[in-house]
């Protein structure tokens, strides 16, 4: 048994804490023991997300982060793989550049943020560029794993069987370092949607997170709760179907 | 056998220094750092706007003019303490909510998906409420490291205590060991390899939480002082800000896996 296989009795708990939670938050709000600039109460925040996704507002600037999404996932995604696959490919490049890439990763990027803000703008480029260089790293250091762990013997069989470079990629490299290529990517896209919400938030005039910014600095709690919890629902669902799709590529792996 | 033979030709010689780099992966390694510093010092003489950029050597110069800067060094420190408290709360706190949430397979199966519901919430997006309830001085720096840094704890620790094979839990009651001793003897050892997985990711991500925070809105710190030199359009000086951070970080890094290597020295398995 996983220990994630949830009974009735521990299902329970779990609801019993949310509406506990809930519940102290709608009393709270009531009876005036916060703020409704720091706390907004429950009913305010519902109404307004219920507002908020039939503005345009809301959709133009989620087709911006979407968008710079996209685009820096793209490049990220190209160019982690392509250096993945050709330093992967010899033991000899993995131990000279996996060591550099893996260094260059253990540095904080987000420091490098004002940097790109100064060579891109503080439009949507820069989100873009700080987004694909961050994400870069665990999708090429992914890439390299996933090919570098490959079962030596299954290179020296298809070699010796005269496979030629392509066969070898397509039939052997490719299918056993996809699960954890996939792994890579899915880190590789969460990890550049949290890079862009961030530069959106520190120097952005579009996209959700400069939109919760906006908000917040004009005490307008309950729309940026709202906005808040766009957010969380956008990246459980991002979280969720990349999930899925991983378990997919990592079943198909082992046979294709 | 290669001393024998006097290298006449260039080719044995070469061959030499291919054979020997072949066995030295890190020299090569070291060359490809170098040629990159060269290529960017090379851009920075030509190319590149001094403005925006600037090549190794102006960083190098510049680094005595910025850290002795008194701010700069109040900055440093600054950090460096939110960096510090941050984590430890986060590592203390941690440890304290999973071990009996980790121990029961009950509570485990209770809490384990509030705990990854939490998680799964891009923190980033709550960043102006730390703000909004911490303020803008060190408070909310800590408090948004400490959510960075804490769930990789909880979650490393969690998974370090199912590890534990329970052969030796039965073995460990069947000598008549308390709950206590239990959880000294056999649990804690068992679970140091992912406890100390937990802090290196707890030790970046509070590093991360921390200069978020600093570069969203704050008054002192690395992040603001990076801020700061890259908006008066003084790139050697935050350049050299990021090296130090980045040194720190690479420092911090390596301290908790020699911590690691110590720790769990007593594993057979452990390479």
């Amino acid at each position: 048994m996983t220990p994630l296989d949830s009974d009735w009795r521990s299902r329970t708990i779990q609801i019993l804490f949310v509406a506990a939670l809930v519940a102290l938050w709608d009393y709270a709000g009531q009876h005036g023991l916060i703020s409704p600039v720091l706390l907004p109460r429950l009913r305010a925040v519902i109404v307004k997300f219920v507002q908020i996704v039939q503005t345009d507002t809301l959709y133009i600037n989620l087709a911006v982060t979407v968008f710079e999404l996209l685009v820096a996932f793209a490049i990220s995604a190209s160019a982690g793989l392509a250096l993945g696959y050709l330093v992967g490919r010899s033991r000899y490049g993995v131990l000279v550049f996996e060591p550099l890439l893996a260094g260059m990763f253990a540095v904080p990027i987000i420091v490098f943020l004002p940097l790109f803000i100064l060579f891109f703008g503080i439009g949507m480029e820069s989100k873009i560029a700080f987004g694909a260089t961050y994400s870069f790293f665990p999708i090429v250091l992914n890439t390299i794993g996933g090919i570098a762990q490959v079962d030596p013997r299954f290179v020296t069989v298809a070699r010796s069987m005269g496979a030629s470079d392509r066969q070898m990629f397509r039939r052997v490299l490719l299918p056993a370092a996809l699960p954890v290529i996939v792994t890579g990517l899915r880190i590789g896209c969460i990890v550049c949607f949290l890079s862009i919400l961030g530069s959106e938030m520190i120097a952005g005039i579009s996209g959700l997170g400069s939109r919760i910014v906006t908000l917040g600095e004009g005490m307008n709690t309950a729309e940026m709760f709202a906005y808040i919890a766009f957010v969380i629902v956008m990246a459980m669902i991002l979280n969720i179907s990349l999930t899925r799709m991983q378990r997919r590529f990592g079943e198909t792996g082992g046979r294709a | 056998m290669s001393e024998v033979a006097a290298p006449l030709r260039s080719a044995p010689a070469f061959d030499r220094l291919r054979r020997h780099l072949a066995r030295n992966p890190v020299a090569v390694r070291i060359g490809v750092a170098v040629l990159g510093a060269a290529i960017w010092e090379l851009l920075g003489h030509t190319v590149l706007d001094p403005d925006f950029i600037s090549p190794p050597s102006a960083i190098l110069l510049a680094a005595p003019r910025v850290l002795s800067d008194p701010g700069v060094q109040a900055a440093l420190v600054i950090s460096f303490y939110e960096l510090v408290v941050g984590f430890a709360i986060a590592v203390v706190a941690g440890i304290l909510i999973a071990l009996p949430i980790g121990l029961h397979r009950f509570s485990l199966r209770s809490a384990l998906p509030l705990i990854l519901l939490l998680y799964s919430i891009p923190q980033v997006t709550i960043l102006p409420l730390f703000v909004l309830y911490f303020g803008i001085g060190s408070t909310s720096k800590i408090a948004f490291g400490t959510s960075h840094g804490i769930f990789p704890i909880i979650l490393n620790v969690i998974a370090g205590v199912q590890s534990v094979e329970q052969a030796h839990l039965t073995a460990a009651r069947a000598m008549g060991a308390t709950r206590l001793q239990m959880i000294r003897r056999v649990v804690l050892p068992h679970m140091t390899p992912s406890l100390f997985t937990g802090l290196r990711l707890a030790m970046s991500g509070t590093l991360l939480g921390v200069l978020l925070a600093e570069l969203y809105v704050s008054t002192g710190g690395i992040g603001y002082y990076t801020r700061l030199f890259t908006e008066s359009f003084d790139p050697p000086a935050t350049l050299t800000l990021v090296t130090v951070l980045a040194l720190m970080a690479v420092l911090l890094n390596e301290v908790v896996r020699r911590a690691e290597r110590r720790a769990s020295f007593w594993r057979a398995e452990q390479r």
